[in-house]
């Protein structure tokens, strides 16, 4: 096998072609519509960048989950972000689309044009590296992510402890998905009578149980009896995950299944969970945007490196912030809301002028739909 | 960011504990903490914000490769069986009588 194999294969028009043929099939013995929960912003990108919507038969939805680390960042601690950026002699990093998302201070853009000294960074790694070179400067990390930068970010803190670094801060904002499947399924049967539909089963994010494992989403078919199947990225993942669901309906099982075989194991990396375990622990509450507090949804150090922690050695306000009243990225971010929905979605709000953090990331929704629009 | 991508391992520093890995043409260094004890050169990873999260099974991905043939091979055959059928049911196949 060849490395463009990983690649070409997954992505094969016609493989994906003659899934949806199967998909149809199934779908056609099916009693009831299902409604399919892609938990992650990655999945949502690849069903629009790929057109997968309009290849599913009637029967079948997606509805867009909350796993978009940029997206559910809330206002505060995007303002946590800033103050820090605009503090002396500092230099903060932050991955992905973090640096456009805007606090009620304004961005770490906004930021950056007034002086600060932002950084985008690729890895982890990266903020190492700028620490060494800049030793006289305090260098703050701002790390978002959900299981599958936890580690990293774990690593980055096992080599700055090793090489005695001084001037490394984290700002901790390491946030988990089983935690809040449970809180949508919750929330959601409370108020069932409201919503037009439900979720009947979940896509799960394919690199979360690289690291995590697929046993993290086993009480949701034991408990909450909604199936799941933990895919790949590629769009052949995605409909072959999709048909599996079906299948399960049809054939009147529940289970976690992975699709994502070839690099998911029910165990996932012990080494990676290892670390995670040696330096974060549990939160009581985390606040997600649009979702509100979720009980042991999120990580924070341990007290032994508090002298690491940006958000004890600053001292940073703790009131929370509401959201611009047109944005309903809350209930966009619940699968209540498609983003088409939204008064302002394409004119008031825009990737390049974006009112809420869906706008923002390109795994948000309303930027996916915001692209790949024209293909609805 | 959330996308990992797969790559091939080209060389080792077990001390840095890093590898140079191959992405479609493209050399880079990227952190293996996290598989260290177990990748060789040559594997498959898949890389994550800079470091290798895992090692990607080869026999799965053939596994699953196969299976989109075999797939592939039934939809083609349906397609056949269909255009058959429609030929068989069109009497003169132009036109009619
Ligand atoms: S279009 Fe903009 S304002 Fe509307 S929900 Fe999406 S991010 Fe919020």
């Amino acid at each position: 096998m060849e490395l463009r194999d990983l690649y070409v294969r997954f992505r094969d028009p016609k493989t994906i072609k003659a899934l949806a043929k199967e998909i149809e099939l199934e779908a056609s013995k099916l009693a009831n519509p299902i409604n399919i929960m892609e938990v992650c912003g990655g999945h949502t990108h690849t069903i629009m960048k790929y057109g997968l919507l309009q290849l599913l038969p009637k029967n079948i939805f997606f509805i867009h989950g909350p796993g978009c680390p940029v997206c559910i960042m809330p206002k505060e601690r995007i303002d946590h972000a800033y103050i820090l950026a605009m503090q002396e002699n500092v230099i903060l990093c932050t991955l992905g689309d973090m640096i456009r998302v805007p606090g009620s201070k304004g961005s770490l853009q906004d930021a950056r044009s007034k002086g600060a000294d932002v950084r985008f960074v690729y890895s982890p790694l990266d903020v190492l590296k700028i620490a060494k070179e800049n030793r006289e400067k305090t260098v703050i990390f701002f790390a978002i992510g959900f299981e599958t930068t936890t580690p990293m970010t774990a690593a980055l803190l096992e080599s700055a402890i090793a090489q005695k670094m001084t001037n490394l801060l984290l700002h901790i904002n390491h946030v988990t998905v089983p935690e809040v499947m449970r809180e949508l399924i919750d929330s959601r049967d409370e108020h069932i009578d409201s919503y037009n539909n439900q979720i009947d089963a979940f896509l799960g994010p394919s690199h979360v149980s690289v690291i995590a494992g697929s046993k993290i989403y086993e009480e949701f078919p034991a408990k909450y009896n909604r199936p799941v199947v933990v895919a790949g990225f590629e769009p052949v993942d995605v409909m072959e995950g999709v048909l599996m669901l079906v299948k399960q309906f049809n054939e009147g099982r529940c289970e976690v299944e992975v699709q994502y075989k070839r690099s998911v194991t029910r165990e996932g990396n012990r080494k990676a969970q290892e670390l995670i375990e040696k330096y974060f622990e549990k939160r009581d509450l985390f606040k997600w945007r649009g979702l509100g507090n979720i009980p042991k949804s999120a990580w924070k150090l341990k007290d032994a490196y508090s002298d690491y922690d940006a958000e004890r050695v600053y001292d940073l306000p703790k009131e929370e912030i509401e959201d611009h009243k047109l944005c309903i990225c809350g209930d966009i971010l619940r699968g209540m809301a498609k983003p088409t929905e939204c008064q302002v979605f394409g004119t008031a709000c825009t990737p390049a002028k974006p009112l809420g953090s869906c706008m923002v990331s390109s795994e948000g929704a309303c930027a996916a739909y915001y692209k790949y629009g024209n293909l609805l | 960011m959330c996308l990992s991508i797969p790559s091939q391992v080209i060389s080792i520093d077990k001390e840095k504990c890093t590898a140079i890995v191959d992405t479609l043409g493209v050399k880079r260094e990227v952190g293996i903490d996290f598989i260290a004890d177990e990748v060789k050169v040559g594997d498959f990873v898949l890389i994550h914000i800079g470091y290798a999260m895992n090692i990607i099974d080869e026999e799965y991905a053939k596994e699953s490769i196969k299976l989109y043939q075999e797939i592939i091979e039934k939809m083609e055959e349906d397609e056949r069986q269909r255009m058959i059928e429609e030929s068989d049911n069109c009497p003169g196949g132009a036109g009619g009588a």
